[in-house]
């Protein structure tokens, strides 16, 4: 397995730019997701460190070694990579045992220990007994599981997984990532892994990417990402966050937090130790963080718009009193009775002062 | 594991970004082999219309083409060329709505009987009508409608050309406005109908405009297939001294020899221009209007009602029409010693089948060497365009992009014009082997090889376009190089369409007469203009026989390729429903 490293990739096609001065380290033996909505660079990272597609500018190391400038090129046959593919991409004409064995024929390793090696890595994803079976006469979650076994059989530098989870129904969804969890803490190989579906990157990621616009807003552990999002591209992005613009920052009580004027009322959000004074700034909440105030000296008034009922909760839409321009909803419980038109004071339970938009 | 450091150099010298790998190698001998059969030979016919000394002429063109007779066969040729396209396009598309939303019955067999005559060649579609309404034609003679001994043979006529030309060409008007029907879902015709539409104002408000495109992209091949149709011009042109451009050509060859290639370039060059300008207006009119649909699903089924009974019966006996009549013709004429025998038990004969097959020695060599030439070109043609289909889905490129101009190109004009840019190309000796390959089967290979690239190319279009790029690229990061990818990955999942692609180009072949009819030479002869020099020399019941064998051919290739039906690309074989 190895380090691979991103050093200031540009990718332009046909003028338009699609990564912008990427820079990137994924550490040996570490999984990491890229994260983000579909059109952000992220399935063109994967294919420029595959090595279908040339970039622009920047390097691509493995292990310090430089295999891709825009100068050389090392073509993808050559860099032992191993790719998951979304659609499987298993050759149909061949059996699974010949799938998952054909990196080794072209390797020039014997029959026998090529179906050696290729039982082995069936076995890896307990599908040893399909060996002989055509891919398609396999369900959508053998498939994947085939194709995970392809990949590993290769024993590749890096397995680059492009969204493998997207043609599964949600209940194999589950499980498969289970599997991929265990499939890397059995084999410790380099995994990145392509996905829009941040619960997923959430539940499997030792870090995550997370891009927008051709540009790496974040990279950082799940629950960084969740509680500190350097920007509100990535604030708004993870767990449907909020971003609310709040004034007059102030010293908190403790180290690492602040005291802000949310829509004209003071409350401690958290914030970076260097947190400087300002006198506006942006915070980033999750909407479990917006609660129902007992008293109204305890959060900001603000003006009920509707009510929909969501089952096990009701969805309260209301716009702050200090910006009526802005619409926002909270979860209530059934005791509270409120109503279109009602004031109500609204409380934030916890908020993270945005530092880029500072 | 492989080592990276194992694998990457060194020393962290830039390597120069165009490196001579396999691909860019193999795309370069594509390029000059598509150069060398198709761009340059066009190039220099060109060349010789407008500067035949080397100097531009456009004055000495004009003379050429200002002549009266010259502007009487154009004239000619775009009428028999239009009239039987109209002719086409009415018989196709009916034949399109009734078998894709009609509900007749034995559906798949009239189907075959209706492209069937598509498959036979013209020059024998022409002979077998001849003999069909000769004064001893077996099947009208029955009903006593057979002509009268003396009388001018009907077909011998601007109409006669037109008749068999329009028949002749509605399978391939049929085929796209089939195409196109098929594409249309249901549930438009079902809003029509909810509407209040009755079954005629369904067709002609509804279906028949969305299926427009199709129909004139029919109506396009229709014309192109009409006026560089050698067989029936020539077979029935002749005899009626009805010129057209194309029996002008070949009269000029065979008049004053290659002295007569800077005219015969002039008139190719209209020929080919009358082409372009045809697909080009085509094109725009059936690309007006905006003929987008949700694809999918079944279509729709019209009912036929109390007319059911009428249509079905009109159906079949257009079939008895236009394949028994002829083919029964010519099955009789065969089997006689002399031309104008009347079939009987005392006159039936095989004489003229042993003749063919055996005795005759221009005709055994005949279809030895189209055998051989047919065969060669398949071989060839699967594996370039096998190679080249993979560069224009994947590897698209100015020089992709060019090369496949270049082969639809020799594809669409007309075959006789692909002869004069051969002959002019090839008729001074190669650069290095030192000899000229004119009047040889090389000479002929090369115009196959030309014309029938873009016909091979389309099925594996068709294939790459339903396979997903990942599966390639997986053979990429599994290791394998271009050539191994070819084989082990490309070549087997394609397979299918590499046959289609060549079991089309065999037939195309092997029945072709346009591409060769200048070509040929004593030493080299095949079988497709053979029928003609029979039946010019006199030699009526062999030319029959010949005739009757090529359809024999004709329908065992169509039956081993049914076969293979189930595993090729929908589509791939004209002839199945």
């Amino acid at each position: 397995m190895v380090s691979i490293a991103l050093k200031r990739i540009t990718k332009d096609f046909a003028k338009k730019r699609v990564l912008d001065d990427v820079s990137l380290q994924v550490e040996n033996g570490e999984f990491v997701a890229i994260l983000g909505p579909s059109g952000c660079g992220k399935t063109t990272m994967l294919r420029l460190i595959a090595g279908f597609e040339q970039m622009n500018s920047g390097t691509i190391h493995f292990n310090d070694e430089i295999i891709a400038s825009p100068e050389k090129n090392l073509p993808p046959e050559k860099r032992n990579v191993g790719i998951v593919f979304q659609n499987y991409a298993l050759w149909p004409h061949m059996n699974v045992e010949q799938n998952v064995g054909y990196a080794l024929k072209i390797a020039g390793v014997s029959s026998d220990e090529r179906r050696r090696r290729s039982l082995d890595a069936l076995a890896t994803v307990a599908m040893e007994n399909f060996a002989g079976r055509a891919p398609a006469d396999l369900s959508g979650g053998q498939r994947q599981r085939v194709a995970l076994a392809r990949c590993l059989a290769a024993n590749p530098s890096v397995m680059l997984l492009d969204e493998p989870l997207a043609n599964l129904d949600v209940h194999l969804r589950a499980s498969m990532e289970r599997e991929f969890s265990d499939f890397h803490r059995r084999t410790r190989a380099t995994m990145i892994y392509i996905t829009h579906d941040q619960s997923e990157a959430m539940a499997l990621a030792d870090r995550i990417a997370v891009m927008d616009g051709g540009r790496v807003m974040q990279f950082a552990r799940p629950h960084e990402l969740y509680r500190e999002p350097r920007n509100e591209m990535v604030a708004r992005f993870i767990g449907n966050g909020l971003v609310l613009p709040v004034a007059d920052l102030q010293r908190g009580r403790a180290d690492g937090t602040v005291n802000v004027d949310i829509f004209g009322h003071r409350s401690e959000v958290r914030a970076r130790k260097d947190q400087a004074r300002l006198a506006g700034a942006s915070i980033g909440v999750h909407p479990d963080d917006l609660k129902l105030a007992d008293s109204p000296a305890e959060g900001f008034a603000a003006e009920v718009e509707r009510i929909t009922y969501r089952g096990s909760h009701v969805q309260v839409h209301f716009r702050p009193r200090h910006a009526p321009d802005l619409s926002l909803s909270l979860h209530a419980s059934h005791d509270r009775r409120v109503s279109a038109g009602d004031t109500i004071s609204v409380c934030v339970g916890d908020g993270w002062v945005i530092p880029e938009a500072a | 594991m492989t080592d990276i450091a194992a694998v990457m150099p060194r020393e962290r010298r830039p390597a120069p970004a165009f490196r001579l790998g396999p691909e860019t190698l193999t795309l370069g001998i594509l390029a000059i082999f598509v150069a060398t059969i198709s761009l340059a030979p066009l190039g220099r016919l060109a060349l010789t219309a407008i500067a035949p000394d080397g100097t531009l002429d456009l004055a000495g063109t004009w003379s050429v083409l200002a002549r009266p007779r010259v502007f009487t066969a154009a004239m000619n040729s775009l009428y028999v060329a239009l009239a039987s396209t109209l002719l086409a396009v009415v018989l196709g598309s009916v034949a399109a709505l009734l078998t894709v939303h009609g509900n007749i019955r034995f559906k798949a067999a009239w189907v075959f009987g209706f492209v069937l005559p598509l498959m036979i060649p013209p020059q024998v579609t022409a002979l077998a009508w001849v003999q069909a309404f000769s004064p001893t034609s077996p099947v009208l003679g029955l009903f006593g409608l057979a002509m009268t001994p003396g009388a001018r043979h009907p077909l011998f006529s601007a109409g006669g050309i037109i008749f068999l030309l329009g028949i002749y060409n509605a399978p391939l008007v049929f085929l796209t406005v089939r195409a196109a029907l098929r594409r249309l879902p249901a549930n438009l015709a079902e809003a029509a109908r909810a509407s209040g539409a009755g079954n005629l104002q369904l067709i002609f408000t509804v279906l028949l405009p969305l299926a427009r495109a199709g129909i004139f992209a029919g109506a396009a091949i229709a014309f192109v297939s009409a006026i560089g149709n050698f067989g029936i011009q020539a077979m029935l042109g002749i005899p009626a001294r009805f010129p057209t451009l194309i029996t002008l050509i070949y009269q000029q060859l065979n008049s004053y020899g290659p002295s007569g290639l800077s005219d015969m370039a002039a008139l190719s060059m209209l020929l080919s221009l009358i082409t372009v300008i045809a697909l080009g207006l085509s094109n725009w009119l059936g690309g007006r209007g905006d003929v987008r649909v949700e694809e999918g699903g079944r279509p729709a089924e019209i009912g036929l009602g109390r007319w059911k009974m009428p249509v079905e019966a009109g159906a079949w006996l257009y079939l008895a029409a236009t394949l028994l009549l002829p083919l029964s013709a010519l099955f009789a004429t065969s089997l006689v010693k002399g031309f104008g025998q009347q079939l009987g038990w005392d006159t039936l004969t095989l004489t003229n089948y042993v003749n063919a097959l055996f005795h005759h020695a221009s005709i055994r060599d005949a279809f030895a060497t189209s055998l051989l030439l047919t065969v060669t070109a398949v071989l060839l043609l699967s594996v370039i365009s096998l190679v080249l289909a993979y560069f224009i889905s994947w590897k698209k490129g100015a020089l992709v992009r060019l090369i496949q101009m270049a082969a639809e190109l020799s594809y669409v004009l007309p075959g006789i014009v692909l002869g004069v840019a051969m002959i002019l190309f090839f008729l001074r000796p190669l650069p290095l082997v030192g000899f000229s390959i004119y009047g040889t089967v090389w000479i002929i290979l090369a115009a196959y090889l030309s014309n029938f690239l873009a016909l091979s190319l389309r099925p594996l279009l068709g294939g790459f376009s339903q396979i997903d790029r990942s599966l390639e690229d997986a053979a990429r990061v599994a290791g394998a190089g271009f050539f191994q990818r070819m084989r082990d990955i490309i070549l087997p999942m394609l397979a299918p369409a590499v046959i289609a692609g060549g079991i089309i180009v065999f037939m195309s072949a092997l029945n072709e007469i346009q591409v060769s009819i200048l070509l040929v030479s004593s030493s080299a002869r095949t079988i497709g203009p053979m029928i003609v020099f029979l039946e010019e020399g006199g030699s009526s019941t062999l030319a029959a026989a010949v005739g009757c064998l090529m359809i024999l051919i004709v329908l065992a290739l169509m039956g081993i390729a049914s076969l293979f039906a189930g595993r090729l690309p929908k589509g791939a074989l004209p002839w199945r429903d």
